[in-house]
């Protein structure tokens, strides 16, 4: 009896949607790993236990306290724009929408940052605005060729990836550094521009790139979480992605809702791309020839975070922890492009999720199903001997 | 003039490609929006048989070679949307997209290996074939002939008396717009769909070896193949999913990229002084301002995207 009720209770857990997430997100860790240890031994045979140790460690690698602090600094700094993708490509999910142009809106919102800061000379959040704005437009265009026109999202926003890429090269070759291809340094023109720091750099060993951009991205995640589940606008949006005409047929205005999650997620994708460059960690290369990764590394977080904000940060920080470990393999022997190839892997792992859903609930209610029969026969027995 | 006419069929040719293989997936009810990814793959394959296999052999065993391992690339690499997809049900987007990724990755990955190995100081992700490359075309006047035209073109035909003259093409095309009505005339609809699926592979992967020998003889798979995967669905959309005008969609874009590769060429054109960032972005925005206004009428197949289930009505 007592186990029989243990299995209910196990069962029950199993059954519970946000445990059904973390198990598949840990299970799409766990094959992605095991599938890029696997290249690793292909690659070179005698180094693979090392490698892939190092990639899990990242900053860990650093035998000093201090120095770990420091390098774990620098993995947040990327993390906070790349949880910043993720949430727009989250939040796009919910209405329906695949905003795959999330690395374009992120670029737009780059270009908009670096320019006012550079340029313009304007003060930080004068720069995160038009990086909200531009990312925000560039979302705007997807939405209305989405919903009035019936474009494809996936593909108009590629097409804005390319775009914007072009755009935003041609908007900052006009700051860029006499020598390099690289846009100037925030600090050496306009320490305005770079975002404060509120005292957190003590923290991290002095790492000055860590600054208020961090906590907002996680702020901002939460806010997303309260919008979703408890405002009349996430009610709809999310209804808008579950059945559009439904919604339709109910009063929502469909199209209106549609434009405003694009914009809603273009914002975000644009603010985070503010957030890593307002920190001066990074350069802007106007000569570069491909879209920056970070959009599409946001799309690993969002499915490995189970659709599910908070679930994302803890992704987006996982997704940038093996990313940054990457560049930490001797490079003589094993490409740093491997991190890529297991955050690829598990992207495509994440599809796999909701058959795995499936499977495990017919399992459970096969079980249940099973236990429930045997309590009835029992029973049955029971009172025939009674009789 | 000749130089602009030489690159405009290049890049259509690969257009051409990618949209019919991106055609035959759509017919048969499954999107793929991995053939970016495909394509990468298929790069790879025939630029390693180009990097490997030696210059003095005959120039048609070196396009047969070139062709069947970019075939077998793309064939092999598009398996994997299509268990997802068919079998598992997966999210055709997410997939897709994770397909361009991985690729991306895992070519990067496998092309820099091989140049570690063999010299640990190249850690470059670039493929050279300067020699073999030559085998591919052939100099009529300036024109420069590449085989790959003519095989874009035999398939292009193929294309069109497969889909509409042929028992299996109608089938085909009867999964993506009813799949529940083929399957009760007794058409298995899941191996329908892995034939789209297969020859979409097969179709990118050559896509992919093109659009890498077009003009250049060496080739860095860090950076993919720069969205011609979804410029061809582009022109598969402008195209209405049918052959005939898929061929016309990719001369128009082919000619818009080609114009990016040699503005500088023309006077008049360099005269006016617009920054080459400008012709680089032009496709796209012809694809964006062409999609606006054939989208609102598109004639997709009507259950693309839809897992297949049995058991559904």
């Amino acid at each position: 009896m007592t186990g029989q009720e243990k299995n209910k209770k196990s069962g029950g857990l199993l059954s519970n949607p946000a445990v059904q997430s973390i198990l598949a997100a840990l299970l799409c860790i766990v094959i992605g790993l095991l599938v890029g240890y696997i290249a690793l031994l292909i690659i070179n045979p005698g180094g693979a236990t090392n490698a892939i140790i190092t990639i899990l460690k990242n900053y860990f690698t650093y035998p000093s306290k201090q120095a770990a602090m420091k390098y774990l600094g620098n993995t947040l700094v990327k993390a906070a724009p790349l949880l910043m993708c993720a949430l727009s490509i989250q939040f796009c999910y919910q209405a329906g929408l695949f905003n795959i142009g999330a690395a374009g809106q992120y670029v737009a919102g780059a270009g908009a940052a670096l320019f006012c800061a550079l340029q313009l000379k304007l003060a930080w959040p004068v720069c995160l605005l038009a990086a909200l704005i531009a990312g925000g437009v560039f979302g705007i265009i997807v939405g209305i060729l989405k919903s009035y026109l019936n474009v494809n999202e996936v593909i108009s926003g590629i097409m804005l990836n390319w775009i914007g890429l072009y755009t935003v090269n041609m908007l900052l070759s006009g700051v860029k550094e006499t020598a390099s291809p690289y846009t100037v340094q925030i600090a050496s023109v306009n320490k305005s521009a770079l975002l404060p720091s509120l005292g957190m750099e003590k923290l991290f060993t002095n790492n000055k790139y860590v600054t208020i951009a961090i906590p907002l991205a996680v702020i901002i995640a939460i806010v997303l979480k309260i919008v979703l589940s408890m405002t009349v606008f996430g009610y709809e949006i999310k209804a808008t992605g579950i059945a559009k005409d439904a919604a339709k047929y109910s009063g929502m205005k469909e199209k209106k809702n549609i434009i405003l999650t694009l914009f809603i997620g273009g914002a975000l994708a644009g603010l985070g791309a503010a957030f890593l460059f307002l920190t001066g960690y990074e350069q802007w290369s106007v000569t570069q020839s491909s879209v920056p990764g970070m959009g599409f590394n946001g799309i690993a977080a969002t499915f490995l975070g189970g659709l599910d904000p908070i679930g994302t940060i803890f992704a987006s920080y996982f997704i940038q922890h093996i990313t940054s470990g990457g560049s930490y393999l001797d490079k003589n022997i094993y490409p740093s492009q491997i991190s890529d190839f297991i955050s690829a892997i598990i992207i495509y792992l994440c599809g796999f999720v909701l058959f795995f859903k499936l499977y495990l609930n017919s399992y459970l209610s096969r079980r249940q199903e099973r236990d429930k029969n045997k309590t009835v026969a029992s029973t049955n027995k029971e009172e025939g001997g009674n009789k | 003039m000749v130089l602009l006419l030489q690159y405009t069929l290049l890049f259509a040719s690969v257009l051409i490609l990618v949209a019919l293989g991106g055609c035959f997936s759509e017919h048969s009810g499954v999107i793929n929006l991995g053939l970016e990814g495909i394509m990468v793959m298929g790069a790879l394959g025939g630029a390693l048989t180009l990097k490997y296999i030696s210059p003095n052999t005959p120039a048609l065993v070196i396009v047969l070679a070139v062709l069947f391992a970019s075939i077998i690339c793309g064939v092999v690499y598009s398996t994997l949307l299509a268990v997802a997809c068919i079998n598992l049900k997966a999210d055709q987007t997410l997939v897709g997209t994770a397909l361009n990724m991985l690729a991306a990755a895992a070519a990067t990955v496998i092309v820099k290996s091989i140049n570690i190995a063999e010299n640990p100081d190249n850690v470059s992700s670039t493929v050279q074939y300067v020699q073999t490359k030559k085998a591919l075309v052939v100099s009529i006047g300036s024109f420069q002939f590449n085989w790959f035209m003519l095989v874009a073109l035999i398939l292009l035909i193929c294309a069109y008396v497969i889909l509409y003259k042929t028992k299996f093409g109608l089938r085909l095309m009867a999964c993506g717009e009813h799949p529940q009505a083929a399957d009760s005339v007794g058409i298995n609809v899941y191996k329908m769909r892995w034939a789209g699926v297969l020859i979409s592979g097969m179709l990118a992967g050559i896509g992919g070896i093109v659009y890498i020998t077009a003009g250049v003889s060496e080739w860095k798979f860090e950076v993919g193949v720069a969205g011609f995967g979804f410029l061809s669905l582009a022109v598969m959309i402008f195209g209405q999913w049918k052959p005939l005008n898929i061929g016309l969609a990719a001369l128009l874009f082919g000619f818009f990229r080609a114009l990016s590769n040699v503005y500088s060429g023309f006077d008049f054109l360099a005269a006016l002084n617009i920054p080459g960032s400008v012709y680089n972005m032009m496709p796209y925005i012809i694809s964006l301002v062409v999609l606006a206004f054939t989208s609102a009428n598109s004639r997709a197949p009507k259950a693309e995207g839809i897992p297949y289930d049995k058991g559904s009505r």
